[in-house]
């Protein structure tokens, strides 16, 4: 494994499980927040819990956007866990209305759970879920589950999630997953060209969560 | 529907061992708590909660390096409490491998910090923990240091707060079910869970499996955390590393009786699968156990 593997740290949150995670699959991860470390990497762990505001103001503030973007347009993968997968998008409505990255055309919007009836769905939304294929609508081709960081799980397994908001990208086709909570059916795994994203937490998601960073980090 | 239920074994730990007593006293050492941990995770726990009930943070054998040693091996979530007194406690908790904290004493001396931590690490990081002990006229106090201080605070009243401060969760804590195995006090569930918007863990009492059957059917609880039905079941299955003279400790415990008669003789003991299959089998909402979470040893032949 020859990748220059990096995981941003830009002041949201918690990276280090990350790092362990990578770590106990053998990858050496160098967690950095320097435009020049952006710059010469080959693959990006974009992690981030907090708020949206938040996540955008700690890139800004290290200069990190304009390189992120520049990184983004030259081909190189790009993995957002959480926050770091919404912050992939145009905009956010998370407490006003805030730019994102714009990577990816599209929202984030609050996680509305609630149904008719007896039962409560809590937010934010904690504990582990289902993620289950968005099947393609073009039956013969290949979908973002076959092609993407999901392809050695099976479809409908548990991950684990911890959050108040989701995306909801233009193009239907980069949401490649889905998770139902309560009334609420939302993207729980995008991908778009070169850009991946879970919204729950790979490292956090037992053995099924390491494969994801074990296939993110081989593909080429 | 999609919305399941978490099972988190609970370990209190002080200096370096994994500890139990009954109403948080009366402690007795069980082990190692990165062994229990282990076993948990393989064995299909959803989360983790560690408290540490000395709250030495900063002591010889602290909280840090058995966070660390324990993260290093274990890939479902875990909480920390004990001793959490500022931003900085929280990042060094991170840092060691911990995702959220729960804090009890130092957010009742100064609510705000809960806004602090949470605009620092989001909600999602932050437990507001409450130890809940009955008054005479009905109602529920907080108290902190396990079950010794009292604040005078109304749990509800306080949970509301914590809430709009900014946590994420709530552990609630029955000091009066603690460790005696006789259930889950089901109305102080019910009236937390029914009163917060978010998620609400439950712990004290469970003794039996059916205990955590009515804590979800009867008081809606979002997660149910519990130690001795889990801890008994490995040490007498001989799963952790015997450094201790467990058999002894166990004996004492089933001849103790706390003043109000609660003795360790009411609790079952049973693993967190074998739990899991007992709530599956109720047709409760529940991640099952897949052979896929037994863990893979670290530096075998599926490293890259």
């Amino acid at each position: 494994m020859t990748h220059r593997i990096v995981i941003v740290d830009y002041g949201a949150g918690n990276l280090y499980s990350i790092e362990r995670a990578l770590d106990f699959i053998g990858v050496q991860a160098e967690v950095v927040s320097t435009p020049e470390k952006i710059a010469g990497a080959e693959r990006i762990i974009l992690p981030g819990v907090g708020a949206f505001k938040n996540g955008m103001r700690g890139l800004s503030e290290r200069g990190l956007v304009g390189p992120l973007q520049e990184y983004v347009r030259s081909g190189r993968p790009l993995l957002g866990i959480c926050l770091g997968m919404q912050l992939l998008m145009s905009e956010s409505e998370e407490f006003g209305r805030y730019d994102g990255l714009n990577m990816v055309k599209g929202k984030v919007v609050r996680l509305d759970p609630a149904l008719p009836g007896k039962e409560r769905f809590k937010v934010p939304h904690v504990g582990w879920s289902r993620v289950i294929r968005r099947e393609s609508s073009c039956a013969e081709m290949p979908d973002g589950w076959t092609e993407g960081v999901l392809k050695s799980l099976p479809n409908g397994f548990f991950a684990y999630f911890a959050h108040s908001f989701v995306v909801v990208p233009e193009d239907g086709s980069a949401c490649i997953a889905q998770t139902k909570y309560g009334g609420a059916t939302f993207c729980s795994c995008l991908q778009q060209n070169n850009l991946y994203g879970c919204q729950f937490h790979p490292e956090r998601s037992g053995i099924e969560g390491l494969e994801i960073y074990r296939d993110f980090v081989r593909r080429n | 529907m999609c919305k399941n239920i978490r099972i988190i074994p609970r370990l209190d730990i002080k200096g370096e061992n994994l500890v139990k007593g009954i109403h948080l006293e009366g402690l007795r050492v069980l082990g190692k708590p990165e062994d229990f941990a282990y076993e948990y995770c393989a064995g299909g726990a959803d989360e983790l909660l560690y408290i540490d009930i000395v709250a030495s943070l900063y002591g010889r054998n602290n909280l840090i390096d058995i966070v660390r040693r324990t993260a290093a091996n274990i890939f479902i979530p875990l909480t920390v409490g004990g001793g959490i007194r500022s931003v900085d406690d929280i990042r060094m908790m991170l840092r060691a491998g911990a995702d959220k904290v729960a804090i009890n004493t130092a957010v009742v001396k100064r609510p705000e910090f809960i806004s602090e931590a949470a605009n620092a690490f989001g909600s999602q990081c932050i437990v507001l923990s409450i130890e809940a002990k009955r008054t005479g006229d009905g109602t529920y106090e907080a108290y902190t240091d396990n079950g010794r201080e009292r604040t005078g605070l109304d749990i509800f009243k306080w949970a509301l707060r914590g809430a709009e401060l900014g946590a994420g969760e709530i552990l609630i804590t029955s000091i009066d079910n603690e460790g005696t195995g006789k259930g889950f006090d089901i109305d102080l569930i019910r009236k937390m869970s029914a009163i917060v918007d978010i998620p609400v863990i439950s712990c004290g009492g469970a003794g039996k499996m059916g205990d955590f059957e009515d804590a979800v059917v009867s008081g809606s609880a979002d997660a149910i955390s519990a130690a001795s039905v889990f801890h008994y079941h490995l040490v007498k299955t001989q799963s952790v590393p015997q450094k201790f003279n467990l058999k002894s400790n166990l004996d004492h415990l089933a001849k103790s009786l706390s003043s109000d008669g609660a003795s360790f003789g009411a609790i079952e003991t049973f693993s967190v699968k074998g739990l899991k299959s007992y709530l599956v089998g109720k047709g409760l909402p529940i991640r099952p156990v897949m052979s896929a979470h037994i863990l893979i040893e670290p530096n075998a032949e599926n490293i890259l």
